[in-house]
């Protein structure tokens, strides 16, 4: 079985340091994966997306093909819509409620919440409030990967195994803040369902 | 045990494990990861390998091909583009032949995610009459290289490894093997063969032309090439490359009906091609890029249409393939989607918050304001989104280091004033050559240089122009009183702008080096550039 994630938000908010984890988190639990990812160059506030396959068996494609994907998550709503052909039938949106809007002709934020409210599987999550509560106004990201947690075939120990070898080497303060955000964000979709 | 790497660092390390002496490359998506992997396994494990950036793609060939005269092999990275200014070392080293093993790793951008265009750079390598390597997968890329070194040394040609955007930035884990060591430096006894004058080049263009058969043979024998045989004979498949990935996604548990040749070597394999041919009453070609195999295969009156892919319409002609139009050239049923919705917008990159282009170009809008916006010609590099709103102030961007030669050009034509922008790093890589010729015309062109000590598009690595602009530009023969600095800020605004009138008013060649650090670097590197700025 393979599991098809799409990862989409805006340079910056840290939408390849949630695919980097699920990376390591299917190694240390013996899955096949593959991550591609397109990005800007180094200027910011473009588009960042990347494809993540996590399977038991060998995958092919590098890319997930059109109406494949189970789980879209996204770290700014008007990204979500973005990949819409690629959810799957009965697939989830994921989503921080808050837009990053950077562009002259933003669309209305309330057209493209409730665009992502016709979907019967959906979470607009406040991932940036919840984030800024704990005190790490950027682990949003974070908050996002705990509240796919449940979607997705891995265990929450190796997410957070994963996080722990990522974060490491920024110190303490770091890694706790970021694996606090993850936390809550499992919390908060627990609370969902 | 196995190791998540993407595409670009699977070469690295298998080039690496190959025993490389050097890696000699100029930045470029999506190839720049390869460089930057062995630059830092350097450092982690106190390599004595060379790994700094090269100025251009020329240079960093012809070193590559200095290190293989010496015996060592050498690996050279860059993006397709890359290729074309290599192009001159690139087509000589084939006829000399190398000694070290030297691999070339190009990544091609089909789709042009971050390029000027799509080139296939298989054409460039069937053009040197050299063998090309075109993983599918980050194993592939990892095995394929130690190999293309092999058969590198094994025939005395250059190979050129492809990669393509979705390969070279996909994440995957791959298996290291026991590495091999580094070549001692040896020359051939007889070394003749690199000194390509005519009368020792027609008979090494002879040896190679005559190598073709021996190369045929070396992908007909390549374990990288593999015929699979169907039960049904409708159609058979050559599946190149990640097309293949995307061919197999299709049919679940590997059970593809068809007879597939899965190719990652060439020239093309005779036989296996012959066996698809004569067995097989369709041969649909999946290959990402240009219909590079399919040109070959095709019949060229369309009489048979026995060979069907991008140049038959079944595939798209332009763009990069992806599972869903290979399922639609096989015929296979199509998911109907939800689309996205009308309202979603583009959101193409910005320049960072507080980026000097960006007072560089409000300058320039000044100046705009009093020419018009058709004569200041534009370069590639960050400061390339100057071609865009809110901006608009570059009027041209073709390739790197152009916007002074063409400003020069319009010069001849009558353009006056003729502005040029460029980066600091484009115009150690192309454009100092361009200034020559503007300096011995005494072209009335103002060049400005927008300086901020890196390779900013890329990611921030070194630039070689660092220091060395003023000299550079002084040494070429600008006059030294229009060799002139600013320092690209907000406060200095109004004194910029009285600078550029004055030397676009000026009738001959003038430089500004507009200069501040990207704003993007290590404070370490800031505190460097600052040390070392005019300003
Ligand atoms: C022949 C070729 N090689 C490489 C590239 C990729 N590339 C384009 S511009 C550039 C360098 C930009 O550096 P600089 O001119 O200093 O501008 P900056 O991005 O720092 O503003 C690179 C690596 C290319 N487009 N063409
Ligand atoms: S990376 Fe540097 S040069 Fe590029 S936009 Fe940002 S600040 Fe400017």
């Amino acid at each position: 079985m393979t599991t098809n994630i799409i990862l989409a938000g805006v340079g910056g908010q840290g939408v390849l340091t949630v695919a980097s984890i699920l990376d390591l988190a299917c190694l240390n639990n013996g899955l096949f994966f593959k991550q591609s990812e397109v990005h800007g160059m180094s200027q910011r506030g473009g588009v960042v997306y990347s494809h993540v396959r996590i399977s038991d068996d060998v995958i092919y494609s590098d890319i997930i093909p059109l109406g494949h994907a189970d789980v879209i998550l996204a770290t700014e709503p008007m990204e979500l819509l973005r990949y819409l052909p690629f959810l799957k039938k009965d697939g989830w949106l994921l989503t921080d409620s808050e837009t990053f809007e950077n562009i002259a002709n933003y669309p209305q934020k309330e057209r493209i919440l409730d665009t992502i409210k016709t979907f019967p599987n959906h979470m607009i999550i406040d991932a940036s409030e919840i984030a800024q509560k704990i005190g790490n106004a950027k682990a949003s990201n974070l908050v996002m990967l705990g509240v796919v947690s449940n979607h997705i075939p891995i265990k929450e120990r190796a997410l957070r195994a994963a996080i722990k070898s990522l974060f490491d080497k920024k110190g303490d303060r770091v890694l706790e803040l970021n694996l606090k955000a993850f936390d809550a964000g499992r919390e908060y979709a627990m609370e969902l369902v | 045990m196995r190791h998540i790497v993407m595409g670009d660092e699977a070469v690295a390390q298998g080039a690496l494990d190959a025993g490389i002496s050097g890696v000699y490359a100029y930045p470029g998506t999506p190839s720049t990861e390869i460089t930057e992997y062995i630059q830092k396994y350097k450092k982690e494990h106190h390599l004595d390998i060379h790994a700094s950036w090269s100025t251009n793609e020329k240079t960093a060939l012809e070193a590559a091909l200095g290190m293989s005269y010496a015996g060592k092999r050498a690996l050279v990275a860059m993006k397709h583009v890359g290729l074309n200014v290599a192009m001159d070392a690139f087509m000589n080293m084939a006829i000399s032949g190398i000694h070290g093993g030297l691999v070339i790793a190009v990544a091609d951008d089909p789709s042009m995610h971050s390029s000027q265009n799509e080139q296939d750079s298989r054409y460039l390598a069937h053009f040197a009459k050299i063998p090309i390597f075109e993983p599918s997968n980050q194993q592939e890329a990892y095995d394929g290289v130690r190999h293309a070194f092999n058969i590198s040394e094994q025939l005395e040609l250059p190979v050129l490894l492809r990669l393509v955007t979705r390969l070279a930035h996909s994440r995957s884990l791959v298996t290291f093997n026991v590495p091999d060591k580094q070549n001692e430096k040896s020359f051939i006894p007889n070394i003749d063969r690199f000194k390509m004058i005519p009368s020792k080049a027609r008979p090494q263009y002879d040896k190679l032309v005559a190598k073709t058969q021996v190369l045929r043979s070396c992908a007909e024998e390549s374990p990288f090439n593999q015929l699979s045989i169907g039960h049904d004979f409708s159609l058979g498949i050559v599946a190149s490359g990640i097309a293949y990935n995307y061919l197999m996604e299709n049919f679940e548990h590997n059970k593809c009906p068809y007879s597939v040749l899965k190719l990652s070597q060439y020239p093309l394999p005779y036989e296996q091609l012959k066996y698809l041919n004569d067995t097989c009453k369709q041969i649909l070609v999946l290959e990402d890029g240009y219909p590079f195999i399919e040109e070959q295969l095709h019949d060229f009156f369309g009489n048979n249409n026995k060979v069907i892919g991008k140049l038959t319409r079944h595939l798209n002609r332009t763009g990069e393939l992806n599972p869903d139009v290979v399922a639609k050239a096989l015929g296979l049923k199509e998911i109907v989607n939800v689309e996205v919705p009308a309202f979603v917008q583009p959101r193409p990159p910005q320049l960072c918050e507080g980026c000097g282009h960006i007072d560089t170009f409000n300058a320039l809008e000044e100046i705009q304001k009093i020419i018009g916006n058709k004569q200041i010609f534009g370069d590639i590099g960050c400061y390339a989104l100057g071609a865009l709103p809110p901006y608009n102030i570059i009027s041209t961007l073709i390739d790197m280091g152009s916007s002074i030669t063409m400003a020069k050009g319009a010069a001849d034509a009558g353009v006056f004033p003729a502005i040029a922008i460029i980066g600091d790093s484009t115009f150690t890589h192309s454009g100092m050559t361009g200034l020559l010729d503007c300096v011995n015309d005494n072209a009335p062109v103002t060049i400005v240089i927008s300086d901020n000590s890196a390779i900013a598009m890329t990611g921030g690595q070194d630039s070689s122009a660092l220091a060395k602009l003023k000299n550079i530009c002084l040494g070429l023969g600008v006059e030294p009183k229009h060799v002139r600095i600013m320092e690209p800020l907000p406060k200095n605004h109004e004194k910029n702008v009285a600078l550029l009138k004055e030397e676009i008013n000026y009738k001959g060649v003038s430089v500004i080096i507009s200069q501040r650090a990207c704003v993007r670097l290590p404070i370490d590197r800031k505190k460097i550039a600052k040390e070392l700025s005019y300003v």
